[in-house]
């Protein structure tokens, strides 16, 4: 056969997978990932010379992490490995790489995407502050730097991350003021069913907040998020409780965070088709079940196709490869394609379930005081969009940016995005999904100017 | 089907031509309509660089630009709005005597079009804009003349046309136009029928399915500006700054925002796909614009950007618009083709047109943008 080139986009969970699979039938898939070392944001290395075991860093996950990181280290003869390095923009079947301040093109004949997620932020009055960090910024903290956020720390949102990293920080002996969630305790009791198709992980997130409890953390549900306040930095957080309550908790540092958002510039820049998905809330790329994008020769893996988490992205990336493989000939029986889907089955269920537990709580940006900061890069408050909506006309999201900047600035939309669809479908009163989505552009993360192109 | 709406004129295609001359038509007192088919500056107007710029254009062009550029300094009274408009002025800079040459020509003969500009070279240069490279020869300077936001200053015209009682129409693709008696009939794609004995087209780069119709198709290609935006930095760089050059790759232009943002483009064009309304910025395009930038500007050579962007703009092979009457239609108008220049234009074409198009005459001299001068033979 002759040589093709297929190109992975992360080396986290999906793509360590991915890469396995494209080996096992004879490949030598090129492996482009931001990070130094593989693993992902979940299985994230710590630098060189900490010394943490994998028991300390990855709690009841240590045994998967070791596997992850131990099937990439078996690859790594065998892969065309790039870590450091960007894809900063996709054209015509050629990956732009930045490594560094050089820049590269790569001809492919099949992409592979397992960018992975980032945290989903709902503001909140005083949300840009020092002191306030997002869950996943939090826990990365202490996973690759064992720093803490703050000495007196209190989480807020919701998601599965909210008690994780609140039961991580405790156990490494930080003082977790409270844990605020704004999840009310019904929505738990309703999302049993679909919570019930992964037993396992249903007991983990209870073991947390038993955990939690009896480390003595104050913890809410159903909370309201009034404001984070303070002068120069993080001093309190004020919150209504379930019953209305007002309180205010002190503190030196706050993560937030309402579970996770896909990564899906770079299926943007490939020009995949994109639906508006109702469990998510939010636009992504349409996939067949193997994970086939509408582009020819595109497939996607794992939470930058849908927010399933790291077992299931596993199976995706596994998937994804063996879509790949048969669209280029490559036999790949029906038999392992039929047990791969039926392992992720369960996983989309729970998936469901976890919405439901911990719904994104779109309710808070109708609510937001006009004058929040909803994009922080370029400064555009709630009121200011609120405004473009109902005097210039705003019907969609790309239209609202370009009167009024929100999204323009260095995350391209990738943090307040979804907050801002919010602001402004409620502005305009209508569904989330008909305010559309950003526009995907070039690049992806900013590129300085002195990048050189590789000769 | 329900009855005609019917107005004096329908202008189709709300880009800052359209929208401007419907807002000076009903200036006028006309009842006028504009059609379009998405929303109001939302392609080619919407996406461009925003420069205000009367130099170094076609030099029968200079009377319609200063006309514009009398319109844009009364733009915040006529509009109620601020589209950003300011005048640090505008710079043209070159790197080799025979640019510089080039540069002293035009400054000679743009004087007698009423466009004063002034020479600046060597350290007179340095002193004045420190900012720009050591070998840059000299410059003119065009001190009146800056940039505004085109993505506020088309949908500013068209929602001041409405606040004076044009009836503007999102959302409404003009499927044909027709002439069956007097009057022209407009038929949309489910936005209703309209009839008036006027009608401009100002559709952009897909002005031929209607000018074809009226058999004045001209030989109209789209193609896409490759544009881009760095990160903040403090203010520092007032005028905007162009490359006078015969090197396409070398002619570049940047102007910084008040907001500390760089917005440049300029070198190769790029693939704009009309029939799917999008245009792309070609990422080998980007990365052959960072030389040029830096080799004007060194300062912001360590800059990054965040965002590039595209548009869909009309260019005609004598890279000169389409501007005034139909050559085959009475009551028929255009103003399309703007071969990527057309930002600066925009308010005066809708003061010219709506002129010619109320009165039958104009005081701007339109000739040399006849549609006739496709006509074989």
């Amino acid at each position: 056969m002759a040589h093709r080139t297929i190109l992975i986009v992360g080396a986290g969970p999906a793509g360590t997978r991915a890469a396995a699979r494209l080996v096992a039938a004879g490949m030598r898939p090129v492996v482009v990932d931001e990070a130094a070392g593989n693993g992902g944001q979940i299985y994230r290395r710590q630098p060189a010379g900490f010394r943490r075991t994998p028991a300390d860093l990855y709690g009841f996950e240590a045994a998967k992490a070791q596997a992850v990181h131990g099937a990439f280290a078996a690859l790594e003869e065998r892969i065309d490995y790039r870590p450091q390095t960007l894809v900063w923009h996709l054209w015509e079947n050629e990956a732009h790489l930045l490594t560094g301040e050089r820049t590269e093109r790569l001809a492919y004949d099949a992409l592979i995407l397992a960018t992975g997620a980032t945290d989903r932020i709902m503001p909140v009055p005083g949300w840009t502050m020092p002191g306030v960090y997002s869950l996943g910024g939090a826990q990365i903290a202490l996973k690759a730097q064992a720093c803490a956020i703050g000495s007196n720390v209190v989480f807020m949102g919701s998601g599965p991350l909210l008690t994780l990293v609140a039961y991580q920080y405790a156990k490494a002996g930080a003082k977790v003021v409270a844990v605020l969630d704004t999840a009310p305790v019904s929505a738990g009791i309703r999302a049993l069913p679909g919570l019930a198709a992964r037993p396992a992980l249903l007991a983990k997130g209870l073991y947390y907040t038993a955990a939690l409890w009896r480390m003595g953390v104050k913890m809410w549900r159903g909370v309201t998020p009034v404001a984070i306040e303070g002068d120069e930095s993080v001093e309190a957080v004020r919150f209504s409780d379930a019953r209305g309550v007002a309180h205010r908790v002190v503190c030196d540092a706050v993560g937030i965070g309402h579970g996770l958002r896909s990564e899906t510039q770079l299926a943007d820049l490939a020009r995949c088709d994109f639906a508006f998905d109702a469990i998510a809330r939010q636009w992504l790329p349409v996939t067949d079940q193997d994970g086939r994008a509408s582009v020819r020769g595109v497939y996607l893996a794992g939470d930058g196709a849908r927010i399933l988490g790291a077992d299931a992205a596993e199976i995706a990336g596994q998937l994804a490869a063996c879509a790949a493989l048969r669209d280029m000939g490559v036999a790949v029986t029906e038999g392992e394609l039929a047990d791969l889907r039926q392992a992720l089955a369960p996983m989309r269920r729970f998936r469901a379930g976890l919405e439901t537990a911990f719904p994104w709580p779109a309710r808070l940006a109708a609510a937001l005081p006009d004058e929040a900061m909803v994009c922080r890069c370029e400064c555009i408050t709630a009121g200011e969009l609120r405004a473009v909506a109902r005097q210039k006309g705003a019907p969609e999201v790309n239209r609202a940016k370009a009167f009024s900047r929100l999204g323009m600035g260095r995350c391209q939309g990738r943090m307040c995005g979804p907050a801002g669809a919010e602001v402004l479908a409620d502005a305009l009163g209508v569904p989330v999904a008909e305010v559309g989505r950003l526009r995907g552009q070039g690049p992806v993360k900013p590129l300085p100017m002195t990048a050189q192109s590789a000769p | 089907m329900s009855a005609a709406v019917v107005s004096d004129a329908i202008v189709v295609g709300g880009g800052i031509m359209g929208a401007a001359t419907a807002f000076f038509l009903r200036k006028r007192g006309l009842r006028v309509t504009l059609l379009e088919r998405g929303l109001v500056g939302q392609q080619a107007s919407g996406v461009n660089f925003g420069n205000v710029r009367r130099q170094g254009r076609f030099l029968p062009q200079v009377p319609l630009a200063n006309r514009s550029r009398a319109v844009w300094g009364r733009l915040n009274e006529l509009l109620g709005e601020d589209a950003e408009f300011i005048t640090p002025g505008h710079i043209r800079v070159a790197f080799r005597p025979e640019d510089v040459a080039r540069l002293e020509q035009h400054v000679a003969d743009v004087r007698t079009y009423g466009l004063e500009l002034e020479m600046i070279s060597g350290n007179a240069l340095r002193a004045r804009f420190p900012f720009l490279a050591g070998n840059i020869l000299a410059g003119s300077f065009s001190p009146l003349d800056g940039h505004a936001n085109p993505r506020l200053a088309a949908p500013a015209f068209g929602r001041a046309a409405r606040r004076e009682g044009a009836l503007v129409v999102e959302n409404a693709e003009v499927l044909a136009v027709e002439k069956p008696g007097v009057d022209f009939v407009v038929e949309t794609r489910g936005a209703g029928t309209y009839r008036a004995p006027l009608v401009m087209i100002s559709t952009g780069a897909w002005a031929n399915t209607l000018a074809s119709r009226f058999g004045e198709k001209v030989p109209l290609v789209a193609k896409g500006p490759q544009m881009g935006v760095t990160e903040p930095m403090a203010y520092r760089i007032d005028p905007v700054i162009g490359v006078a050059s015969e090197v396409a790759e070398e002619g570049i232009y940047l102007r910084q925002v008040k907001r500390g943002n760089i917005v440049y483009g300029g070198g190769w064009r790029g693939p704009a796909l009309a029939d799917a309304q999008r245009a792309y910025v070609d990422p080998m395009n980007t990365l052959r614009q960072f030389p040029m930038l830096r080799r004007v500007v060194p300062g912001i050579g360590a800059l990054r950007i965040i965002r590039t962007w595209s548009g869909i703009e009309g260019y005609l092979p004598d890279d000169i618009p389409v501007i005034g009457p139909s050559g085959k239609v009475a009551g028929l108008f255009y103003a399309f083709g703007f071969c990527g220049h057309g930002f600066q234009l925009g308010p005066g074409v809708g003061e010219t047109m709506a002129e010619l198009m109320a009165t039958g005459e104009t005081v701007t001299p339109l000739a040399p943008f006849a549609i006739s001068r496709f006509d074989k033979g």
